[in-house]
């Protein structure tokens, strides 16, 4: 098993991201492309697999949350390093669809944009395979006290400053 | 001013551990160096022609005495003595070692200074009114607005990695000297009919390869929602603007793109949304501690009574000539608003040694409560002399070589540090700059010619905002040859207009030449001397200016 980062710790990973061309597990927690996720969806109703969904960066969640809301796990993919639309997905899925299963980024991820995705509501890394992940886990100290509400603490500095 | 309180500091200090963390990993072959591009980016370092060039962040161009001697002081210890304003208000070096920047922010963390989203695609510098506080024409002092800006757009969760550079502008005066029509987000602060405070907010302005000029997107924001619609213009951006090609990410291009109905329509969409939520609400009281940084400097009342600068306009015409150009009422008695001019012949548009910068901390301390602001065309301001104390402003000034009578005049140009600094530019700038300033230094000239913006940018990004010039002169690449495009009848102001190109561009030997020649055939076609060349530009149209441009110069 691949280690990751989960809650700020480093763990192994339990699940599995299957390929758009492998076949269906018969059980166990296993992530879908959004693509393969809508073929199989019935499919899955009936067995033992848990499944999980990575979205595309593009996917506009005003459409595609019916069929996501029950998901106990969303991937979001950051394919490159400076791209950043999947900021914005975390955020709404945690503030105003209000998801609380887990949220894990995908991609390119590394050490330097892990403080972001933490507060954006993003509460698993899978960090690229060159990433030290014990680097990575310093990322949560870069800075104590943020100036926004986000959606990982909803009080912001203005709030703070009021006595 | 505004200063930082222990969260502010906390976050500044915290950003020059992390930054000096990423050099290391840098140095130490733990980051590669296409991966510590966008990091050093966003902390304003860029790896430039000859050594990096850093630019410090200076929110909404206010500066104190304290600030100016501790620039003084890293210019002499980590560069070569000297540094230059930018067109955002901003300071820059052009020879600092990597790895002594991180060094040079934690010198800069101890006057609550910083270089945080100086480039990159982020929020940018906030910028305003360089008059802001001191304009008879304001409505209220936007700065408070500026610094509520600047700390909600800092190290931003959602929006630090946006599809490319962002920047916000503010004006709240009847003339807009903010150029905000050309910005990503312009802001004005207005008074709706019931006499409340709030927001006209403009957007898809920008500069660069495709200059756009900004569209009113809502007519009224009330004052507490700045940030919930700032917050909803950003996430539309975010999630929409184009990834796939640097020259079409601005959100300009989006809102190009989708239309600006449709634009709006998702805007009111997302503001709906997040309308009230808390943390982006501001309540008057958040905005009254803010306000408080920047009450207004104890006036004194005799000020008014003084006479000696009457006396000092009459019996020394060179000082009447710097007050014609230099000087401006402040709105209270007795005050007046000096500029430091920073064109001077055979210095560098913008650039300041650090021995102007000590003595001109002096002159703050001693005569206009310690601060100083810079402009986007980037001088220097003294804001709030007392008039009797103008004529011992001046004298000092002109000794430091700082009290060139050109504010506003054709020398008093933007100019972008172009091929002679930086990696981006086309062509150079600095040489034509001083080329033009030869041509026009006689001051009597000057004058008949009167106000005029020149601006000239090294390359299509456009830092010297030459699509906004009365005149824009933009550089560019031919084989290898430095060229000219000419552009005229440009205006960053209430009539932000985009200047026409002239036609084809002129060689690096014509170009001061075709400025003139330009120059010439206003003189010769203005309806008196008191049109302007803009409303001569405007009334004659282009032709008799192409005429004579291309009549024997060498294009191509």
């Amino acid at each position: 098993m691949s280690k990751i980062i989960r809650h700020q710790r480093i763990v192994d990973d339990d699940w599995i991201a299957i390929a758009d061309d492998a076949e269906i597990p018969t059980s166990g927690r296993a992530i879908f492309s959004w693509k393969r996720w809508q073929e199989v969806r019935d499919a899955l109703k009936t067995g033992d697999v848990v499944a999980g969904v990575r979205i595309p960066n593009t996917l506009d969640l005003a459409t595609a949350w019916d069929q996501l809301k029950d998901r106990p796990l969303i991937a979001i993919e950051f394919p490159a390093f400076g791209d950043g639309r999947a900021f914005s997905q975390a955020r709404l899925l945690r503030e105003r669809y209000g998801f609380k299963g887990e949220i894990r980024a995908v991609g390119d991820v590394v050490r330097d944009q892990i403080f972001f995705m933490h507060r954006t509501g993003i509460d698993t890394m899978v960090p690229r395979a060159d990433q030290d992940l014990a680097v990575c886990l310093t990322a949560f100290r870069d800075f104590t006290v943020p100036y926004q509400g986000s959606a990982d603490q909803p009080i912001s500095v203005f709030q703070r400053r009021r006595v | 001013m505004y200063r930082y309180d222990e969260y502010d500091q906390r976050l500044v200090d915290e950003r020059v551990a992390q930054f000096r963390d990423q050099t290391e990993r840098h140095l130490a072959g733990k980051l590669s160096v296409d991966e510590f591009r966008p990091l050093r980016l966003r902390n304003g370092l860029y790896i430039q022609r000859f050594a990096p060039m850093l630019r410090i962040s200076v929110p909404y161009g206010l500066l104190n005495s304290k600030q100016l001697r501790k620039h003084a002081h890293i210019a002499r210890t980590y560069d070569k003595g000297y540094l230059h304003f930018t067109t955002r208000q901003n300071i820059q070096y052009n020879w600092p070692k990597l790895e002594q920047v991180p060094d040079i922010l934690a010198e800069l963390a101890t006057v609550q200074m910083h270089a945080i989203q100086t480039s990159g695609n982020c929020i940018r510098n906030i910028t305003t009114d360089h008059l802001a506080g001191v304009a008879k024409d304001e409505l209220v002092d936007p700065r408070p607005y500026c610094e509520i800006t600047r700390q909600w757009a800092s190290f931003h969760p959602e929006f630090s990695w946006l599809p490319r550079k962002f920047k916000f502008a503010f004006s709240a005066s009847l003339k807009d000297r903010a150029a905000t029509a050309v910005h990503d987000i312009g802001v004005h602060i207005v008074r709706n009919d019931q006499g409340e405070l709030g927001y006209t907010f403009f957007t898809g302005g920008g500069l660069g390869r495709t200059p756009i000029l900004g569209y009113k997107i809502r007519e009224f924001v009330p004052e507490s929602d700045l940030l919930s619609y700032s917050e909803a213009i950003l996430r539309v951006y975010n999630r929409l603007g184009r990834r796939d090609n640097i020259h079409k990410a601005r959100i300009k291009i989006l809102v190009k793109e989708v239309g600006q109905p449709k634009f709006t329509e998702m805007v009111e969409a997302e503001y709906a949304q997040i309308k009230g939520t808390d943390y982006l609400t501001l309540k008057p009281e958040d905005i009254e501690r803010v306000r408080a940084h920047f009450t207004p400097h104890p006036y004194e009342a005799s000020a008014a009574g003084d006479t000696t600068f009457a006396d000092a306009l009459k019996n020394d015409s060179a000082f009447a000539s710097f007050v014609k150009r230099n000087v401006k009422d402040h709105r209270a008695n007795g005050y007046k608003i000096v500029w430091i001019s920073l064109k001077a012949r055979d210095v560098a548009p913008g650039d300041i040694t650090a021995e102007q910068l000590d003595a001109v901390a002096d002159l703050a301390d001693r005569y206009s409560f310690g601060e100083v602001r810079s402009t986007h065309d980037q001088n220097l301001v003294l804001a709030e002399v007392k008039q009797a104390d103008v004529y011992a402003v001046w004298k000092r000034l002109r000794e430091l070589g700082l009290a060139t009578p050109n504010i506003g005049l054709l020398t008093d140009l933007i100019c972008c540090p172009g091929l002679d600094f930086c990696s981006l530019a086309n062509a150079g700038s600095i040489g034509v700059a001083d080329e033009i300033f030869q041509r026009f230094e006689d001051l009597d000239y000057q004058y008949d010619i009167g106000e005029i913006k020149i601006k000239m940018s090294g390359c299509m990004n456009g830092c010297g905002h030459h699509s906004v010039g009365h005149i824009g002169i933009l550089g560019v690449d031919k084989k290898g040859e430095e060229w000219y495009q000419i552009t005229l009848g440009g205006s960053a102001e209430n009539d932000a207009t985009l200047g026409d190109r002239t036609g084809p561009s002129v060689d690096r030997a014509n170009i001061a030449g075709a400025i003139e020649k330009i120059i010439d055939v206003y003189l010769e076609q203005r309806a008196s001397e008191d049109e302007a060349f803009l409303h001569t530009y405007r009334r004659v149209g282009m032709a008799p200016f192409k005429a004579r441009i291309y009549a024997e110069a060498v294009t191509a």
